[in-house]
């Protein structure tokens, strides 16, 4: 039992962690749209304390500019993007149903002890204070995919998979403090795109279903097949 | 190690508890005083919860035809089982004799006696308020344990033991350490804490409507000493998670040795600790609405997951760091 | 050198260029020509490369070799086909009234754009931006499978943004603990994403830590190479978006997605070599997801009611079949598999080609529907049978020699798994014959006329095939070796 030899900053570091992790839990339970969006902003925002804490425990500068990137796309302008659509779309109220919270809520943390299992090999070949972060980052992605699993309306799964980033991310941070910096700037890129792009799908899903709810994208399901088949709209005279 | 023969550490003992349980009153005039202030309104004085318990002690008591002879035992019963839990816990110092029983699961297993005990009477007259509130009771409690008991052991695995006693020693020894599975079980003693205890946001300690109240629903047929040792009861569980939270978590100030200077300083402090806690939470029941009954358990869920999360992190970020 | 910053500068710019050319008419035009000038410099890579072997440039961010570079080639050669195939059949749909301009001027971009995404997959030696370039290339695609903005074609593009988008998630995940791995071992860990790196001390990367990133990354590259159960985005984005879309995204989408999956897979091989008690354990995996999906596939292929879904099913069925043949390994496995992604590329892209054409004249896409093509249009009707021929390995196509090799190399070590592998063709074969005859024969419906059709890429993309079949060129053998050699470790030659 060592984790009292750490350093009160590394403490800090593990302490983020744990409050990253928790927020994917609220993100999990969130109900209302607006709410994830914040829930979420606040995620991206403590991923990015936590880069920068580590990027002061380690002395590691290039990781402060990480953390800057972070703040700015995943705690303020993705969220802001996203909640300007929200606002867009009219649907700031909308509350959405989980199927059988409790159940969702025991997946998840069968999840978190799943990705512990997993890193363990990992974490031993490490020699980082931060390596025991290694398992809460695997478990937030996963947890990203478990609200993109059980969720319905698009913009909260759009929210699981940044939330999903932010993990990726964050395992970066804390196992190898951060990828190189070509391809941090290259993942960002890509996210930003992505959102943009996704803002553009709300707003063609909304005018082909008339709402947000994934659910009704179902003409596509392989079990429909047999009974009608898909055809092209009649060519225009 | 307390020498368990040791005659000053008993009789210390004893004065612990015997402060413990004439203290309990005072903190809630505090906590009133507090919410009054906050309220803008005349505050009460700090003493009123004594004038209060020592009329009702002074009162007839009336005993509904229906009650049996638990209804008349419950009150003592209860009472006595809080005042046992609060003489194991350590208040102003640690190595008192009473340590040796201070265990957390005794603790835990000493207030769902006292619990039991109220719920049977106030099921045992038979009105539909007092089955009403056992009931909702109960229900509070079957959520309310898990997450407790939960967070109980997520602190007992840190410092591997479940006796409260060795637990602050060893919290003591290692100084300030930023424990990622303390941080959660704190947040979930403190919401269990407030379900326990009856306040807001899950239950109204001074209101009597029908649609909301569960405390005082169970002793509404109550009167003269036998309300007084309920309230007291009551004012004395309230003052338990207070210390309990209080010692755990911010265990620095604890005398732990029985000399006269440090325990005046662990009375001080513990008294600057309480002071603070009731400050905390009557901001939060100024700043929170009471809720539908049926969302407490929203809230308990919450705290059982604060605790989960408190057990994984421990798991995964403390073992073998 | 100058040939690789060509390849990769051309169709980049021709993205930014087409995305302010307002007319169609010309986008098309300079779409083609973009294409065909990436095609050349991709060829002069090439010969570059056959030249003077693999090269590192632009400080290490690029390394070709022969695997990539044949590639790269295949991948210019099949984007130049389907352009000029591209060109009228999109002109077709603006007349339709199916499009506006401006969706047009997002079509040519975006099929630059993406030609330039998979080209940089290709070429990077940074397995990290083989990561960004693959996201990339979802991003440039998801808006074209929406590109008619049916409900349908939104749906299916939903499906495969986030489908996609989650998997390489998971694939990110794996480049992270690949980095570690390597990070644990480097001096300077920024090289640690490097794969030449990376390959030059693969004997020293932890392999429990590689293995479990192996496992990430076949879950992340094998969700965008269609293997089963990661599958259901393939069929509805190719049933959905236009049909040149559907042809690249199956002639080469998948191959670089594959591509990047055996990259990683010759890392973890390298690891695991001779430590742990499990060294195939990257082959193990891919031989089980390729084997699941080649049969899988097959079997769904029967109970298709949409043309180029069935045909899409018919590309996860073969992506099945490499991801196999790569994880069998061993020379003769590897060369099949390298013959095999060359001409399922040329073929499938060509089916499609012709799809569109045959979805032209019946003017639906219900394989119920679209009768008697070859009554109606003989050149269609023949290339759309042909083609099929050729994709279900009849002998003269050059895929019967494909899949004869991999039977051969299964059966020297596998022997079991080639009943497996037999039933799955006959079931495959079976599935697609029943619903390709009546479309070809039968008696065509009332008022169907033939349209323009421009059959030019589909009969080069089929002759090349069963040019192969029949002779594969001594450069082209020669060129497979030498790949064959950096995948398997020898050569079969």
């Amino acid at each position: 039992m060592n984790f009292a030899q750490f350093t009160l900053q590394e403490q800090g570091v593990v302490i983020l962690a744990a409050l990253v992790l928790f927020a994917s839990f609220s993100l999990l339970a969130q109900t209302r749209i607006i709410a994830s969006i914040h829930a979420f902003a606040w995620q991206g925002a403590l991923v990015a304390a936590a880069t920068a804490l580590v990027a002061f425990v380690a002395g590691q500068p290039h990781l402060y500019l990480s953390a800057l990137i972070t703040l700015a796309l995943k705690a303020m302008l993705i969220p802001w993007i996203l909640h300007r659509i929200v606002v867009k779309l009219a649907i700031t109220r909308e509350v959405e149903t989980v199927v059988n919270p409790a159940l969702v809520l025991l997946a998840a943390a069968a999840l978190v002890a799943f990705s512990y299992y997993v890193a363990l090999p990992v974490e031993k070949l490490s020699t980082l204070a931060t390596r025991n972060t290694i398992a809460i980052s695997m478990a937030v992605v996963l947890l990203g995919m478990l609200i993109m699993v059980t969720r319905r309306q698009a913009i909260t799964q759009v929210v699981g998979f940044m939330s999903m980033e932010n993990g990726l991310f964050f395992a970066a941070v804390v196992s190898t403090h951060g990828m190189p910096m070509v391809v941090e700037l290259g993942v960002a890129f890509d996210l930003l795109v992505a959102t943009v792009i996704f803002g553009v799908f709300f707003f063609q899903i909304r005018q082909s279903i008339e709402s947000l709810d994934v659910d009704r994208l179902s003409r596509l399901a392989e079990s429909t097949e047999l009974d009608e088949a898909v055809e092209p709209e009649e060519p225009r005279e | 190690m307390a020498d368990y023969l040791n005659l000053q550490g008993w009789l210390l003992a004893l004065l612990q508890t015997a402060l413990f349980v004439t203290a309990a009153p005072l903190l809630v005039g505090w906590l009133r005083l507090l919410k009054a202030r906050l309220q803008n309104r005349r505050a009460p004085a700090l003493t009123q919860p004594y004038r209060d318990l020592s009329k009702l002690f002074r009162k007839e008591v009336i005993v509904a035809d229906t009650a049996s002879p638990l209804f008349r035992a419950a009150p003592y019963i209860v009472f006595s089982a809080t005042v046992v839990t609060a003489a194991v816990i350590p208040l102003i110092a640690v190595h008192l004799p009473t340590a040796a029983i201070a265990d957390v699961i005794v603790l835990v297993g000493f207030l769902a006696l006292a619990r039991f005990f109220l719920a049977l009477a106030g099921l045992d007259v038979g009105t539909a308020f007092g089955g009403m509130g056992s009931s909702r009771e109960m229900t509070i409690a079957s959520l309310g344990e898990p997450a407790m008991l939960m967070a109980i052991f997520t602190l007992t695995m840190t410092a591997q033991s479940t006796n409260l006693s060795h637990a602050i020693d060893f919290l003591l020894a290692q100084g300030l350490v930023l424990r990622p599975s303390f941080m959660f079980a704190l947040l979930a003693l403190l919401l269990v804490a407030v379900a326990e205890t009856g306040r807001i946001p899950v239950d109204n300690p001074t209101t009597h409507l029908e649609l909301t109240m569960v405390h005082e629903a169970m002793i509404l047929e109550y009167s003269g000493r036998h309300l007084a040792l309920m309230e007291w009861a009551a004012q004395l569980k309230l003052m338990i998670y207070g210390v309990l939270i209080a010692n755990i978590f911010f265990p620095w100030g604890i005398a732990a040795e029985l000399t006269p200077t440090a325990l005046l300083l662990g009375l001080a402090v513990i008294v600057l600790k309480l002071m603070l806690l009731c400050a905390v939470l009557a901001v939060a029941e100024t700043a929170l609405a009471k809720m539908r009954l049926f969302r407490v358990p929203g809230f308990l869920n919450l705290a059982f997951l604060f605790a989960l999360l408190g057990m994984l992190s421990h798991v995964i970020l403390e073992v073998g760091a | 050198m100058n040939a690789l910053f060509a390849t990769l500068l051309v169709p980049l710019l021709g993205s930014m260029l087409m995305a302010v050319v307002p007319r169609c008419r010309i986008a098309g035009w300079l779409n083609v020509a973009f294409a065909a000038t990436t095609t050349v410099t991709s060829v002069i890579l090439a010969l570059e490369v056959l030249r003077s072997g693999p090269m590192l440039s632009a400080g290490k961010f690029f390394y070709i070799d022969a695997f990539n570079v044949y590639l790269v080639v295949l991948t210019a050669f099949v984007a130049t086909t389907t352009a000029i195939f591209s060109r009228p059949y999109m002109d077709y749909e603006l007349g339709r009234g199916r499009l506006n301009s401006r969706r047009m001027r997002l079509y040519h971009a975006m099929y630059q754009g993406f030609l330039f995404t998979m080209l940089l997959a290709l070429s990077t030696n940074n397995l990290g931006i083989l990561w960004v370039a693959l996201e990339g290339a979802t991003l440039a695609t998801v808006l074209l499978v929406s590109l008619y903005r049916t409900p349908e074609s939104v749906e299916a593009a939903w499906k495969y943004f986030i489908l996609c988008g989650v998997g390489i998630a998971q694939a990110l995940f794996g480049t992270v603990l690949l980095y570690f791995a390597a990070a644990s071992v480097l001096t300077v860990p920024e090289d640690g994403l490097l794969w030449t790196t990376l390959h030059g001390i693969a004997g020293q990367l932890d392999p429990t830590v590689m293995s479990i990133a192996f496992v990430f990354l076949l879950v992340g590259y094998g969700t965008k190479v269609g293997l089963v159960p990661l599958h259901n985005w393939l069929p509805d984005a190719h049933s959905e978006g236009p049909t040149p879309m559907s042809a690249v995204l199956s002639g080469l989408l998948l191959n670089v997605a594959l591509y990047a999956v055996v990259r990683t897979k010759m890392l973890v091989d390298g690891a695991l070599h001779g430590v742990s008690n499990m060294p195939q354990l990257a082959g193990y995996l891919m031989m089980a997801f390729g084997l699941l999906s080649f049969l899988v596939a097959g079997l769904f292929l029967h109970r298709q009611r949409d043309i180029k879904r069935m045909f899409s099913y018919s590309s996860i069925e073969h992506m099945g079949l490499m991801t196999f043949a790569f994880g069998l390994g061993g020379p003769l496995a590897t060369f099949a598999a390298l013959l095999h992604m060359t001409l399922h590329s040329l073929v499938k892209s060509a089916i499609f080609v012709t799809v569109g054409h045959a979805t032209h004249i019946a003017g639906t896409q219900a394989i119920d529907k679209i009768r008697g093509l070859i009554r109606t249009q003989p050149a269609v009707g023949w290339g759309l049978l042909l083609g099929t021929a050729a994709i279900a390995g009849f002998p003269p196509f050059g895929l019967f020699v494909s899949e004869f090799l991999l039977l051969v190399a299964t059966m020297e070590s596998w022997p079991w798994l080639t009943v497996a592998l037999l039933s799955g063709l006959a079931i495959a074969f079976a599935g697609l014959f029943r619903n390709i005859h009546p479309m070809v024969y039968g008696n065509q419906p009332e008022g169907q006329l033939p349209v323009q059709a421009n059959m030019l890429p589909v009969y080069l993309h089929l002759l090349l095939a069963l040019w192969f079949g029949l002779a594969i060129p001594a450069v082209l053998a020669h060129w497979f070796d030498q790949a064959t050699q950096l995948i398997a470790g020898k050569g079969v030659l």
